[in-house]
């Protein structure tokens, strides 16, 4: 399971490059995903927009991601796909996650005041 | 009006592992699509198929035990039928599980990496029916192809 990395306004953006997190990648993923945010920024936004399906391993797997950070840094998803967000919301699981439509609005810089 | 003739169906049997079920996902979900489905009805069906499907490789074969997976899908009327036949353990009981969603309110370290799929195939299928039959575990379970036209 190939992730690409780079930083942006101080945040780790984390791209999936393959198009299914399932069973057959959810272990590889989760491992994959400790490698690349080890040692990163608190928070990281993971850019889903080329991940056309997800199943429930894979939704554990990225669960599990999230858990890994720990309660001091935030995993932020965006680029949800419709089967991919339908997953997400059906098991409420898009509550736990902020969810962006695109990288560029996960890390646009707020206005001051 | 010209006889139309038999419906297409849709039919592999496979030996049970993740990277077959993925393979079979994808060939079902080409299948569905050439009947015409609503636009969000084929990837509602490879949700649910991958739910079924990897129930059957993670718990109906025992760890270390594979097995053989049989499926087929033919469309009758509106309706996409499709079957899933395992060798597998029985569902506790005989019967279709309950399928209460995890509970997602609690801290961080205590959400739920699983215990999603039964409630995705319940949720999503229109009609869902599972019966032991000799050795096999048999589940049956129906999508309306298009909504629209449908109650």
């Amino acid at each position: 399971m190939k992730l690409s990395t780079t930083t942006k306004n101080g945040v780790a953006i984390i791209t999936v490059t393959e198009p299914r997190i399932d069973a057959v990648v959810a272990i590889q993923f989760k491992d994959a995903m400790r490698a690349a945010t080890d040692g990163g920024p608190d928070r990281v936004v993971l850019d889903m927009s080329g991940v056309t399906f997800v199943d429930s391993s894979g939704l554990g797997a990225i669960v599990a991601a999230m858990k890994y950070l720990g309660l001091r840094r935030k995993l932020d998803l965006a680029g949800l796909t419709p089967d991919v967000d339908k997953v997400f919301r059906l098991t409420r699981m898009d509550s736990i996650f902020d969810i962006y439509p695109s990288v560029a609005a996960a890390t646009a810089l707020r206005a001051a005041g | 009006m010209p006889n139309p003739g038999p419906e297409p169906r849709f039919h592999i049997e496979t030996h049970g592992t993740a990277d077959s079920v993925r393979q079979i996902l994808i060939d079902l979900r080409a299948f569905v699509e050439g009947l015409g489905p609503d636009a969000d009805t084929s990837g509602t069906i490879e949700i649910v198929m991958a739910e079924a499907l990897n129930n059957v490789i993670e718990h109906a074969y025992a760890p270390g035990c594979e097995g053989p997976l049989w499926l087929s899908a033919q469309r009758d009327g509106g309706l996409l039928r499709v079957e899933l036949r395992d060798t597998g353990r029985p569902l506790p009981g005989f019967k279709l599980p309950q399928t209460n969603l995890p509970d997602a309110s609690g801290p961080l370290q205590g959400l739920p990496e699983g215990g999603f799929g039964w409630f995705l195939i319940r949720d999503l299928t229109d009609s869902l029916s599972y019966r032991r039959f000799g050795a096999q575990n048999r589940l049956t379970l129906e999508f309306w192809l298009n909504r629209a036209v449908q109650p």
